[in-house]
């Protein structure tokens, strides 16, 4: 009994209190996130931002979280009731499973499986499905317009940021993300060699999470907010939170693809002091910055000038690099591994 | 292990009840989401065989990519559902007969595999020998399969383009943008200040 226990049983709920120190910090960290963007972009603004639930407005992310749910939940009469509820929850369980994989410090992850890399883009790749479930199940012509849009926009700029992993992992020659970390740590940070792609990655992120300015798919000013226009309070809360910690992921993806993960930015001294896991959200926290920055700046584009960025630009110029890099690398007899 | 067995008739019952729904299902957008989660139960099958690399291709290309553009264009069509119910017994026997055709197939493959063991061990042999599932495959693709992998890619770059120019119209009276020439303008050639005279225009 005591062997089935502590073989099979302890596991599982160790693996349980991993999961729950995982998402709870997470969705704290996306609650903080909404409050983060109003006051960056008030600032930017030069208003205020909440001030007024809590001192300097702290508790407002709270208040939304309690204002929508205990607000009425409406499904359409002629929704697809199974699907349109379906959606949200697909949306939200999506943004949460990349996260099994990320490392947080050196030997610090919950799932440190071979292809890492390669699951985080499945995840990614898979968040279209709750959009576009939820523009086709509202059965409204905005939502539906909006869902289309998602899905072309997705599918899009996936296939330049397929390169651009692909460049990066030929380097690291691993898919294994805390492999990548450590090769970093002897190479230097992929920022410096991979610069251009560093770019072309970020551009690529806000449009993969729908982010300002490639925001088409909720387009207020066309589609009055797109695909989750039928949707109300939790159900839209669900939609929201997945996109909050959807931004969150791909600012890790960037993180360890790029800024070296939990490393410091120099070996020596004051760098040194502060943990592993504490560089991995301060340069998460960074990343996010940029993200809300670009919202804060940038017009949003056409939906044409869209789909011309991402296939002709950053497509060819992502898988010019990812040959120069194959190149250089047999050339200089630099392949790992 | 008798967790690993609980996961794979799960994996396996989901597989085949979604695939069952693909051909049950009133709504073909409902079928198109039915195949979607038999591709991804698969994709845990894989896994569970220690092909990982393999599961999460199939989620990447198939489930990520191939089935998106599906429901994308099973959503678009325009369909009457009575219509389409209508001509289930005249295909029925052309059903009947590619799936026999699959089945005879996959039997004449398993029955070699059980009379000659060298085939099956042919099978395994990525799965051994230390390295890991990615490194195997792509050491197979690219060593001893190389032609065979370079052919496959011309085929499919070949239908690509021929889809791409089957379907490409120019459309004269369609208004384009020409990004260069956007780019190239400057002020000079588009704006220009005179002086108005009052009562007079330009």
């Amino acid at each position: 009994m005591a062997e089935i226990f502590w073989g099979t049983i302890w596991p599982l709920i160790l693996l349980v209190v991993y999961t729950l120190a995982i998402i709870v910090p997470l969705l704290v960290a996306v609650a903080y996130l909404t409050y983060a963007e109003r006051k960056v972009i008030g600032g930017m603004q030069l208003r205020q931002g909440p001030m007024f639930v809590g001192p300097y407005g702290l508790l407002q992310p709270l208040a939304d979280g309690v204002k929508l749910f205990f607000k009425e939940t409406v499904i359409p009469s002629r929704a697809n009731k199974g699907v349109f509820v379906i959606a949200p929850m697909l949306t939200f369980i999506l943004a949460l499973i990349g996260w099994a994989v990320i490392p947080f410090g050196d030997g610090l992850v919950l799932a440190d499986i071979n292809v890492g890399i390669l699951y985080l883009f499945a995840v990614s790749s898979l968040g279209v499905y709750g959009i576009i479930m939820a523009g086709w199940a509202s059965n409204s012509r905005y939502a539906f317009l909006g869902a289309l849009r998602s899905s072309a926009q997705m599918i899009s700029y996936e296939i330049a940021m397929g390169m651009i992993i692909i460049s990066v992992l030929l380097t690291a020659g691993s898919l294994n993300l805390s492999d990548i970390v450590r090769a970093q740590a002897e190479q230097g940070w992929y920022v410096i060699w991979h610069f251009p792609m560093f770019m072309i990655f970020l551009v690529s992120i806000l449009a993969e999470t729908n982010r300002l300015p490639f925001d088409l798919p909720e387009d207020e000013a066309s589609l009055v907010t797109g695909y989750n226009v039928e949707y109300s309070s939790m159900t839209f809360a669900l939609f929201f939170l997945g996109e909050y910690a959807n931004m969150i992921l791909m600012s890790a993806m960037a993180t360890i693809l790029f800024l070296g993960g939990w490393l410091p930015p120099f070996d020596v001294a004051p760098f040194t002091w502060i943990p592993g896991p504490l560089w991995f959200i301060l340069k998460i926290c960074a990343v996010l910055f940029v993200y809300i920055w670009a919202r804060a700046t940038l017009p949003r584009y056409r939906y044409d000038q869209l789909m011309r960025l991402g296939w002709k630009v950053l497509l060819p110029i992502s898988f010019g690099w990812l040959v120069l890099t194959a190149g250089v690398l047999v050339a200089f007899d630099l392949v790992p591994g | 292990m008798i967790l690993a067995q609980l996961v794979f008739y799960l994996l396996a019952f989901v597989t085949v009840a979604a695939a069952v729904m693909v051909i049950a299902a009133r709504n073909p957008v409902h079928s198109v989401l039915f195949l979607i989660l038999a591709f991804f139960n698969s994709a845990g099958l894989f896994i569970l065989l220690g092909a990982e690399f393999l599961g999460m291709l199939l989620v990447v290309v198939y489930v990520g990519a191939v089935a998106v553009l599906f429901l994308f264009v099973v959503m678009m069509l325009d369909i009457n559902f009575v219509q389409l119910r209508e001509g289930f017994l005249h295909y029925l026997p052309v059903g009947a007969l590619v799936g026999l055709i699959l089945l005879v197939e996959l039997g004449l493959v398993f029955g070699s595999m059980a009379l000659e063991p060298a085939l099956g061990a042919a099978a395994g042999v990525a799965a051994d020998g230390g390295a890991t599932n990615t490194e195997a495959i792509g050491r197979l693709l690219y060593t001893d399969y190389f032609y065979l992998f370079q052919a496959a890619g011309i085929v499919l770059l070949v239908a690509m383009i021929g889809a791409m120019t089957l379907t490409m119209r120019h459309r004269p009276d369609a208004k384009r943008q020409d990004i260069g020439r956007q780019v190239r303008r400057r002020r000079s050639e588009t704006l220009e200040v005179r002086k108005v005279p009052p009562r007079t225009g330009i």
